[in-house]
C-alpha cells in the first residue's frame, strides 16, 4: 500500500453538503448503468450521500462513480470509474456511472486528447475511490467502537472479523458523509488489484444497442430550433454577401443570418482554430427544411488577403502569430512545393556525430521520399451542439474534447461570466482529435442568443467534411549511408509538411546511429489544421519504419533483429542525451511480436511486415500478414504487442488496439483529403474512401506486457506504426515499394 | 405538407411533413425515434439502416411518401427489452467503441440473419461492407454476427 495526501494542488475533495449531484439523478434516462436497466431502477436508493465529487453512495450500497472526462468511444466512461471503484472496494454490479458536467474545482483535466485521460486521472481517481472508502470505515469504527485498522473491506462490505460484525456500505453512508475528510489514506498496491486487470463491459453498452439517446445528435428540447452553417466553399476565400429572401420563405424557416465567431481583438487558444470566422445559418424546424432552405441561399465570396493569425500555446499561454497566406491552394501544387522546397527551408533539429563526411565517406548511400495527404477525421457523427442562452446565462450540451477551453471562448463570446455557463457533455460519435476544436459550441451559442430560443447547430457530412482541422500533408525523405562492408555509418532525415514538420527528432532511431542528422521545415497554408489521432506520429512512424525495413534488406538482416541490434546499442551506449524512448521496453514490444506472431516460423503463402513505434508514453509493435486474393493483397491478420504499463479494462483496450489497427490500414490504403482551387475534392463518403468490412482484417491478436508501471496512452499508440507494416508487406507481396500514401492510388493496387 | 399514417415498431404514427422528406428526418426529427442515425445522407454510410418489412434499407434514401403501409422497424423495436440475439452477441463481444454506427450495424446483421441464418465469412462482407464504422470495430462485428447465428440455431 502506498499511503498518500489526499490533496491535489489548490483542489481538494472538498464535500458539498447541498448534494450537488442529487438533480441529475432524477434524469435517469441520462444514467448509465452497469446492471441491467430494469434492476437497476427498481434497486435505486431512497437518499445519495455524497463523500466526494467523484462518487456518492446511497443508502442501499448502490454506487455512482462520475466519469470526468469525455467519452469519444476510447473508453473512459468505463475504465475511468472502475479506477475508483478499485480503491473504493465496490461491488461493480451495484455501480451506476455518470458523466461528469464540466467542473474544474472538483476534476482535473476534463480533456479527452493525446491518450492522456487515465495517465493524468489516474492518481486522481485513486485517491477518490481510497478517501471514501476510509471515510465509509471510519464510521463504521466509530459505531462499532472498534480500531479502524481491523476493519476490513470488501466488494462493499465493511467487515470486523474479531467481533463479526458486517454491513453493506449504504448502512454507513449517511454517517460517513458527516466525516471530515482523512489527511492521508493508503491506496492498494497493484498486486491487491480485483477490478483493475479485468475486463468490463462499456457501460453504455445496452443503451447503444437499443439506440437510446446518448450522442449530441440525439439531443432535442422542446421549442428547439435547428440550424446549419453555410461556410466558404473553399479555403483561402471569405463571406462577401448574401441573398437569402427565397430560403427565408421556404416552409418551415425561422430566420438566415450571418454570425461573426470571434470578434477582433480577442486572442484565439488553440483549440479554437477555424479557417471561417463569418459563416451564414439557416435555421429552422426541421432538419429536412433547413437542408433544402440551405441550397436557396446565394452567397458571394471573395478571396482573402494574407493575415496574421494568433494563438495562444496550449502549454505557456504566449500568443504565437501564425501567417496564413492568400490564394486558393491546391493539391498538385502542394506536392510540388513539398518536393522541391523541404532542402530549401531546412532547419537542423538534432546532429550526432559527423554525419556530413559519413555521407561523404560512404560506399552507398540509400536515399527514399515518403508522403501523405490531407485527412479528414470524419467521426461518424457530424460536428453539431446543442445552446440555449438566456439574458443570463448559457446551457450548452453535445460532443466536445475540450469542454473547459471552450467554455471559455463562449463567456468571452458572450460576454458573460464563466460561471454562468454551463456544459454537459454527450457521449461523443467518435472524436480522432476534430472535437478538441469547437467552433461548433460558439456557433451554437451565438445562434441561440440571436434567435433567443434553444438551438442545435448540425453539420451535414458535407459540411463535416469541407469546413475541417485536417491532417496535415506531409513529406519526408530519408537516407542512409552504409560502408563497404554494409555496416550503416549515418542516418538522415529531413521531413517537413504543409504547413507543419511531423518530425520527432530524439526518436529512435536516434541515439543507436553514431552519425545521425535531422532536419525539418514547413510551408504555411490556409488550409486549417489540428490534431488527428496521433498527430505528426501517424505520418512520421510509417515514413520512418518503412526506410528501416529497407536499410535491414540493404544490410541482409532481419528487420526485427536489426532494430533489437540497434535498440541494444541505444540502452548500452546511447548516442547522443536527449533520447525521447526506453530503449529496454522498446525491445521488449519486438520481442514480445517475434514470439506471438511465429515471426521466425515459416508462414506458406504470407506476406509479413513489421514495425514498431513509441509515442504518448507506449510502445507498440506489429507483425501484419496479408496474403493475395484474387491477384490483389489482403490483410489477413494483425498481431500486435504493446507496452502501456497497467492495463485497466483488458477487453476494452484490446477493442481501442483493434481499432486503432483498422484505421491505421485504412487511412495508410484508401483515404485521402485533396483540394483544388481551395476546395476540398472529397466531400463525402462517396469520393473519401474509408475502410470497409471486406477489406478489415481477418483477426488482430493484441498482447500486453504484463507490467506495473502506471497506465500510459493507449487510444494513440497502436495507430501509427502500422502504416509501415502495411507497406512492408506489401513490398513482400507485390515485389514493390510503397511510398505514398494512400497506396491504393500507387501503381498495381489501383482496380 | 401532407399527412402520413405509418407503421413504425408496430404502432401507427401520423407525421404531417413534405412528401419528400426522408424516413430517416421523420424518424429522429418528428417521432423522437433517435437510435437511427444520420451519417452521410446518401447511401454510403449505413448509419441510418432500418428494416421495412424483413428488408434493410437506408432510411436517407426513402422519401416519407413511399413508406404506405409497409411496417418499419428502427432499433428501438428490434426486440422489447434489448434482448435481440444479434443485440445480445453485440454486448458480449463488446462490440461498440463510440457507439454512434451501431444501431446500422445491427439492424444490417439483423436483417442478415433473418434471410441468411447462417452467413459465411464472405456473405457477412458482403452485406455489412455497407456499413462503415469510423472506430474500426470490423472484427468484433464479424464476430459477433458469427456468435448470434449459432445462437439462433442452437
Ligand atoms: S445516413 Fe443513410 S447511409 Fe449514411
Ligand atoms: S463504434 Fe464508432 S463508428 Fe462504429
Amino acid at each position: 500500500m502506498t499511503l498518500i495526501r489526499t490533496k491535489i494542488g489548490r483542489r481538494s475533495f472538498i464535500r458539498t453538503t447541498a448534494m450537488a449531484g442529487g438533480g441529475l439523478v432524477l434524469s435517469f434516462s441520462w444514467l448509465a448503468s452497469c446492471k441491467q436497466e430494469e434492476a437497476t431502477v427498481a434497486e435505486l436508493p431512497d437518499e445519495w450521500f455524497e463523500l466526494n465529487g467523484y462518487l456518492k453512495v446511497g443508502d442501499n450500497g448502490m454506487v455512482t462513480i462520475m466519469s470526468p472526462n469525455p467519452e469519444i468511444g476510447q473508453n473512459v466512461k468505463t475504465s475511468m470509474p472502475m479506477i475508483v471503484a478499485e480503491e473504493l472496494d465496490a461491488d461493480w454490479s451495484l455501480v451506476i456511472v455518470e458523466q461528469a458536467p464540466l467542473n474544474t474545482e472538483v476534476f482535473t483535466r476534463q480533456l479527452a486528447g493525446g491518450s492522456q485521460s487515465i495517465r493524468q486521472g489516474w492518481d486522481g481517481l485513486r485517491m477518490a475511490g481510497a478517501t471514501a472508502r476510509e471515510m465509509l470505515k471510519q464510521a463504521a469504527a466509530n459505531s462499532w467502537e472498534v480500531p479502524i485498522g481491523e476493519i476490513t473491506t470488501h466488494e462493499g462490505m465493511i467487515e470486523h472479523e474479531a467481533s463479526g460484525k458486517k454491513a453493506g456500505y449504504g448502512e454507513f453512508a449517511a454517517a460517513a458523509a458527516q466525516l471530515e475528510v482523512p489527511e492521508e489514506v493508503e491506496m492498494k498496491d497493484p498486486s491487491e488489484f480485483k477490478i483493475i486487470g479485468t475486463s468490463r463491459k462499456n457501460v453504455d453498452g445496452p443503451k447503444i444497442v437499443t439506440g437510446k439517446p446518448l450522442f449530441g445528435l440525439d439531443y432535442y428540447e422542446d421549442g428547439m430550433v435547428t440550424a446549419m452553417t453555410i461556410h466558404p466553399p473553399a479555403f483561402g476565400a471569405r463571406l462577401k454577401s448574401f441573398d437569402a429572401e427565397t430560403a427565408k420563405n421556404m416552409p418551415g424557416i425561422v430566420d438566415v443570418f450571418s454570425i461573426k465567431l470571434y470578434e477582433d481583438g480577442y486572442l484565439k487558444h488553440p483549440f479554437d482554430t477555424t479557417a471561417f470566422n463569418e459563416i451564414i445559418v439557416v435555421a429552422g424546424n426541421s432538419t429536412w427544411e433547413v437542408m433544402n432552405a440551405k441550397k436557396a441561399v446565394k452567397a458571394e465570396w471573395e478571396p482573402i488577403s494574407e493575415y496574421m493569425d494568433e494563438y495562444t500555446d496550449f502549454r505557456t499561454g504566449e500568443a504565437l502569430p501564425k501567417r496564413i497566406p492568400a490564394g486558393m491552394e491546391s493539391s498538385g501544387d502542394h506536392r510540388t512545393e513539398m518536393e522541391t522546397l523541404g532542402a530549401k527551408l531546412a532547419k537542423v533539429t538534432r546532429k550526432d556525430g559527423d554525419p556530413d563526411k559519413a555521407f561523404r565517406n560512404a560506399a552507398k548511400v540509400i536515399e527514399r521520399h515518403y508522403s501523405c495527404p490531407f485527412l479528414a477525421h470524419n467521426t461518424l457523427e457530424p460536428m453539431n451542439f446543442f445552446a440555449h442562452v438566456t439574458e443570463t446565462e448559457a446551457k450548452l450540451v453535445g460532443p466536445i474534447q475540450t469542454p473547459e477551453f471552450m467554455e471559455k471562448s463562449v463567456a468571452a463570446r458572450l460576454n458573460m461570466p464563466l460561471e454562468n455557463i454551463d456544459i454537459q457533455m454527450t457521449r461523443q460519435g467518435g472524436g480522432f482529435g476534430r472535437r478538441l476544436y469547437g467552433h461548433f459550441v460558439v456557433e451554437a451559442a451565438l445562434i441561440s442568443q440571436k434567435l433567443k430560443a434553444p438551438a442545435k447547430v448540425v453539420y451535414t457530412r458535407e459540411d463535416d467534411m469541407s469546413y475541417g482541422n485536417y491532417r496535415p500533408a506531409y513529406y519526408a525523405t530519408y537516407r542512409a549511408a552504409f560502408d563497404e562492408n554494409n555496416e550503416i555509418t549515418a542516418f538522415h532525415v529531413r521531413a517537413g509538411g504543409i504547413p507543419e514538420s511531423p518530425l520527432f527528432a530524439h526518436r529512435f532511431p536516434a541515439g543507436a546511429i553514431d552519425n545521425y542528422l535531422a532536419e525539418e521545415w514547413a510551408i504555411d497554408s490556409n488550409i486549417s489544421v489540428g490534431a488527428f489521432r496521433a498527430p505528426r506520429s501517424n505520418f512520421i512512424a510509417g515514413a520512418e519504419q518503412s526506410f528501416l525495413d529497407e536499410i535491414a534488406e540493404e544490410m541482409g538482416k532481419d528487420p526485427i533483429a536489426m532494430r533489437l541490434e540497434w535498440l541494444e546499442k541505444a540502452k548500452n551506449n546511447p548516442v547522443g542525451e536527449n533520447n525521447d524512448y526506453d530503449a529496454a521496453r522498446y525491445a521488449g514490444v519486438l520481442e514480445l511480436v517475434r514470439d506471438k506472431s511465429g515471426w521466425n516460423q515459416n508462414a506458406e503463402g504470407k506476406y509479413r511486415g513489421v514495425s514498431a513505434y513509441y509515442c504518448h508514453n507506449s510502445y507498440v509493435a506489429q507483425v501484419l500478414d496479408m496474403v493475395m486474393k484474387n491477384g490483389k493483397p489482403a490483410v489477413d491478420n494483425v498481431t500486435c504487442a504493446i507496452d502501456c504499463g497497467i492495463v485497466v479494462n483488458p477487453d476494452a483496450a484490446t477493442n481501442l488496439t483493434q481499432g486503432g489497427v483498422i484505421d491505421g490500414i485504412g487511412h495508410a490504403m484508401y483515404s485521402q483529403l485533396s483540394f483544388k482551387e481551395g476546395s476540398p475534392e472529397q466531400q463525402n463518403f462517396d469520393r473519401y474512401r474509408l475502410i470497409r468490412h471486406n477489406e478489415a482484417p481477418k483477426s488482430i491478436d493484441v498482447h500486453f506486457v504484463e507490467s506495473d508501471v502506471h497506465p500510459t496512452g493507449l487510444g494513440e499508440p497502436p495507430f501509427p506504426p502500422i502504416m509501415g507494416a502495411v507497406a512492408n508487406a506489401l513490398y513482400k507481396a507485390t515485389g514493390e515499394r510503397y511510398y505514398h500514401q494512400p497506396f491504393i492510388s500507387e501503381k498495381q493496387l489501383r482496380g | 405538407m401532407s399527412t402520413f399514417n405509418l407503421t413504425i415498431n408496430g404502432e401507427t404514427a401520423t407525421v404531417d411533413v413534405d412528401p419528400a422528406t426522408p424516413l430517416l428526418w421523420v424518424l429522429r426529427d418528428h417521432l423522437k425515434l433517435v437510435g437511427t442515425k444520420y451519417g452521410c445522407g446518401i447511401a454510403q454510410c449505413g448509419a441510418c439502416t432500418v428494416h421495412i418489412g424483413d428488408s434493410a434499407v437506408r432510411s436517407c434514401q426513402i422519401p416519407v411518401s413511399a413508406v404506405g403501409s409497409q411496417s418499419v422497424t428502427t432499433i428501438e423495436g428490434l426486440s422489447e427489452n434489448g434482448d435481440h440475439p444479434v443485440q445480445l452477441a453485440w454486448i458480449e463481444n463488446d462490440v461498440p467503441q463510440c457507439g454512434y454506427c451501431q444501431a446500422g450495424q445491427i439492424m444490417s446483421a439483423a436483417a442478415l440473419l433473418k434471410n441468411n441464418p447462417n452467413p459465411s465469412d464472405e456473405e457477412i462482407a458482403a452485406t455489412m461492407s455497407g456499413n462503415i464504422c469510423r472506430c474500426g470495430t470490423y472484427t468484433r462485428i464479424r464476430s459477433a454476427i458469427r456468435q448470434a447465428a449459432e445462437n439462433k440455431t442452437a
